[in-house]
């Protein structure tokens, strides 16, 4: 008898992904190919706002090469609606501001498409494009939230009267009396800037009709082909048998690709009524204008507390750059306004949050989705707090954590959803206490001194975060073995880089035989699965996951039920293993592959045990409570007080995501999350003039981090299981990024002390950091 | 300004001789990807920044999206498909990959790949540093890189031991 193999769930097994993509032999969208494919460019605005006259594209369609030139007009009559109607419900909107399809009469940022050429290659289409004749007349162009929300400042939409797209409150407590109550108050306005995804492949479509069956299929990078199948069927008046959307090999998500875009309908509709296959791969420059983008967002906040440092209340408001156009809904913000007290006990809050337009690529979420903002000004906050009453800013912190015995802990605040917070487990003060002492908190002020002595400056920072993981309602997976002994697991789970089709792999297998090679995974095809959502908000692992067990679970019950029929024992004498049930102790067996076999029936004859035909089950785990992941930070970082240039120099993390499906990814998604961070923290600024034209739109001018900029990360894995789910699990996709910001500029701070520099911001250059540095020392003159 | 003028290139790419007519302003990653579909080698910004369409051209790295196909005649070009066998097991350096986690959607991956042929071929066995610096020019998203310079540290280990 061979070994049995060793449990898969838990361990670091490696990717089942990993052999394709290091021979080159993945297939990302842009490696379709099709014989008579066409290549399709899309005209972009160059003007922030400007009404459109006419457009002319005769020259254009004129072009050898060029097959269709389209504007609007030429595909509302392929169209239900001119606009895509995407956004979240919400009370608190006042007004709707749905993408067109393609601009006609007015385009309201730089980059938002009005035409597409369809050529033979793109090098053609995009000769084509400065063919294209179109008649703007320039309109006042707003910038900046702050100043839009002035009676008198320009409007985003000339037929909308006002820049305030939505308002709420989020309050709970006497903030008032905190504050008049308060021992100290600190204060302070923040302010985060907006950076891209930038996946390191750019979006893509391709679209081709077979006329033979009728059926469009759609492949896009997209991270929720489900969602994108279900708008395609309503704009293009089909139903959804007749549109198969498939999300192939995805180079990389980060938030915006689980939006609809034009482009994917546009790309569509073209083949419809060209008939012809027709693919659109969206340039890096593109990228920059077109593909959506976050973090823009102005606060004004101010933190009351005792005598002893312990938080009273908090209250404040929140200016959310919306861009120009709601392309998800009011979530980033949402989640920025509920995050910032989430792992303290704050007994009092209120936060006036304002969503305004802006003449810029519209805001949906990247990495983080409004947390990283929120966890930023609440640790600033603690900070000032700390220097204020002259407390360690551990020990400011660890009096006001969350403790272990509060949870499960409710916050009287509400998810998107309407259901009420709930902190469901962990022991944040051990985490913080586990960082501190493997960082050396204590000791630090000598290292500190010392290097001073030496004339280099090093600093330390802290921050705790909590991220709100697996957003249900659910997300379905079925599992089936076929008559060959394989095992077919389908979601509409959405792999992006993750590794979800290993995770969703190892859970499955943990119950069927434990043969990681036996277990072929379909995941981001309408075809296989036509119900689900995709891949965001760190909730794969935590939703499909939990469907992926219980339909393993379920298919695990129905074999060994069948097989005890058939080898004539008890089922609690049978286990899987590998490929075969076997009666434990004996050396009797059968093939995974012969009990489906026997469950497929055989016509005029009964199934064994009157079981139901088949070995195959869905479920789609429903939760609705979201699994909180948390953790606590330490950064240490030397700045350069000449140039102003920063050094991260160690970074340690104490993290928990409950229960580890593989660590080895739990590892990845993590430290990929704190360099996206770390990249935020020191280097991303998608920049724009008074006049809402992008000033950075390649990678020389828009900075990312790489291999040389990076410290050492260290983790430490706490595995507080979340009682939410089956598995335990919470989500981690997000994690890394959301106290990073946070804890680099903490650390910057910190090293900048004698200057009593404050930082205030995210992205801070190397110029911000000298004219701070500057300031103290003026300051230092001036008494 | 013309774009018609074509002009036949004969270049070597993983070993085969290719005869191509090719479009003066096709780019050689475009030639790579959709004339000859070795899609392995992907393209990340087209301005020579990000590092994924790095290929080796007479054995440097190059960034097959700001050289020409016209660029490319008589040379010997490697690509991500060239850096393993068909049917045969993942070389040290992708198996260390896989080991330790070095990519995850792997976009950016076969310019990395390339670019660290390079480096073990000028450098046997280079410093943590030396790996970091030859990376430098390559942009991933997903990993934080720590996974990589584990991944690269162990090859070179994997390779010394005759692996």
């Amino acid at each position: 008898m061979a070994d049995a193999p060793q449990p898969t769930f838990g361990r670091p097994v490696p990717r089942i992904e990993d052999d394709a993509l290091l021979r080159g032999r993945a297939r990302f969208v842009d490696d379709l190919h099709f014989a008579d494919m066409l290549e399709a460019a899309f005209l972009r605005s160059p003007h922030a706002h400007a009404a459109i006259g006419g457009i002319d594209t005769s020259a254009a369609a004129a072009l050898p090469g060029v097959v269709a030139v389209l504007t609007m007009d030429d595909l509302r009559p392929l169209l239900t609606h001119d606009r895509l109607v995407v956004a979240m419900p919400s009370p608190n909107y006042r007004f709707d501001v749905h993408r067109p399809v393609l601009a006609r009469d007015e385009v309201v940022h730089v980059g938002e498409p009005i035409a597409v050429v369809i050529a033979t290659s793109r090098y053609v289409a995009e000769d084509a494009l400065a063919l294209i004749e179109v008649d703007y007349d320039p309109l006042p162009v707003i910038a900046d939230c702050r100043q839009a929300l002035d009676p008198d400042a320009p409007r985003v939409h000339a037929a909308i009267p006002h820049n305030l797209v939505a308002a709420f409150d989020t309050s709970y407590g006497d903030t008032e009396r905190a504050f008049t109550e308060a021992a100290h108050v600190v204060d302070g306005q923040f302010w985060l800037h907006r950076g891209g995804s930038h996946s390191m492949e750019c979006r893509g479509v391709v679209a081709r009709h077979d006329a033979l069956e009728d059926r469009l299929t759609v492949w896009s990078s997209t991270q929720t082909p489900n969602v994108a199948q279900r708008l395609l069927c309503d704009l293009l008046a089909r139903d959804s048998n007749s549109i198969r959307v498939v999300a192939p090999d995805v180079g990389g998500g980060f938030g915006p690709k689980l939006v609809f875009y034009p482009e994917e309908v546009v790309v569509a509709a073209a083949a419809l009524r060209l008939g012809r296959p027709v693919k659109w791969i969206e340039d890096r420059r593109e990228h920059f204008v077109s593909t959506t983008q976050e973090r823009d967002q102005y606060w004004d906040m101010a933190m009351a507390l005792d005598a002893e440092g312990n938080i009273l209340g908090i209250r404040g408001s929140l200016l959310h750059d919306h861009g120009a156009y709601t392309a998800r809904g009011l979530n980033v913000a949402q989640a920025s306004a509920i995050t910032v007290p989430l792992p303290y006990n704050v007994p009092a809050y209120a936060l006036d949050t304002k969503l305004v337009l802006t003449n810029k690529v519209p805001v949906t979420p990247i990495r983080g989705a409004g947390q990283p903002q929120a966890t930023f000004v609440m640790e600033r906050l603690l900070d000032l707090a700390a220097r204020k009453i002259g407390l360690d800013r551990a020990e400011i912190r660890r009096r006001n954590l969350v403790r272990a015995d509060q949870m499960p802990c409710q916050k009287p605040m509400k998810l998107r959803g309407g259901t009420f917070v709930v902190l469901d487990s962990g022991n944040y003060p051990e985490a913080q206490r586990m960082v501190l002492e493997r960082a050396g908190w204590e000791g630090f002020r000598a290292r500190q001194l010392e290097a001073r002595a030496d004339g280099r400056r090093i600093g330390i920072g802290l921050a705790n975060y909590v991220e709100g993981t697996g957003r249900g309602p659910f997300e379905p997976v079925r599992v089936r073995i076929a008559g060959n002994g394989r095992i077919l697991v389908a979601s509409s789970a959405t792999a992006m880089g993750q590794g979800t089709k290993t995770m969703l792999a190892q859970v499955v297998a943990e119950q069927l035989g434990g043969s990681m090679d036996n277990v072929q995974v379909t995941a981001g095809d309408t075809a296989a699965m036509n119900l689900g959502f995709g891949g965001f908000n760190s909730r794969q692992a935590v939703m499909a996951g939990s469907s992926a067990h219980a339909a393993a679970v379920k298919v695990r019950e129905k074999a060994i039920k069948a097989a005890s029929y058939l080898l004539e024992c008890a089922p609690d004498d049978l286990d899987i293993v590998g490929t075969e049930i076997r009666v434990k102790g004996t050396d009797r067996k059968i093939g995974l592959g012969d009990v489906a076999r026997t469950l497929e029936g055989i016509a005029g004859f009964k199934l064994p045990g009157d079981l139901d035909p088949g070995l195959e089950a869905t479920e789609q785990v429903i939760v609705h409570d979201m699994a909180f992941s948390s953790g606590s930070a330490v950064a240490e970082v030397e700045v350069d007080i000449e140039t102003g240039q920063v050094h991260v120099t160690n970074f340690l993390l104490a993290h928990d995501c409950g229960t580890m499906i593989n660590p080895m990814l739990v590892d990845g998604q993590v430290i990929g999350g704190i360099a996206h961070g770390i990249s935020n923290a020191l280097f991303e600024w998608m920049g724009f003039d008074e006049n809402a034209q992008p000033l950075t739109n390649n990678y020389g001018e828009y900075l990312l981090v790489t291999a040389t900029e990076m410290p050492p990360i260290e983790l430490m894995h706490r595995q507080s299981p979340s009682p939410l789910n089956q598995l335990g699990v919470k989500g981690v996709g997000e994690s890394g990024v959301i106290p990073t910001p946070a804890v680099i500029i903490s650390a910057i701070e910190n090293a900048l002390e004698e200057f009593d520099v404050r930082v205030a911001q995210a992205p801070v250059s190397p110029m911000d950091l000298l004219a701070l540095i500057d300031a103290g020392r003026q300051r230092d003159r001036g008494q | 300004m013309d774009h018609s003028e074509r002009r036949l290139i004969e270049l070597t790419v993983n070993g085969v001789i290719h005869q191509v007519e090719a479009d003066v302003r096709l780019t050689l990653a475009d030639l790579l990807r959709h004339h000859l579909h070795l899609t392995g080698t992907h393209i990340g910004c087209e301005h020579g920044v990000c590092g994924a369409c790095t290929v080796l051209v007479d054995g440097r790295s190059a960034r097959s999206c700001l050289m020409l196909a016209v660029q490319a005649n008589t040379r010997a070009i490697v690509t991500i498909e060239g850096l393993s066998v068909e049917g045969e097991p993942l070389r040290p350096l992708q198996q260390a990959f896989k080991d330790h986690h070095g990519l995850q959607c792997g976009f950016c991956t076969p310019g990395i790949l390339t670019t660290l042929h390079e480096l073990l071929g000028d450098n046997e066995n280079p410093s943590e540093d030396e790996i970091r610096v030859a990376l430098s020019g390559n942009i991933c998203r997903c990993t934080g890189y720590q996974g990589i310079v584990a991944a690269v540290r162990s090859a070179v280990d994997a390779i010394r031991r005759g692996a």
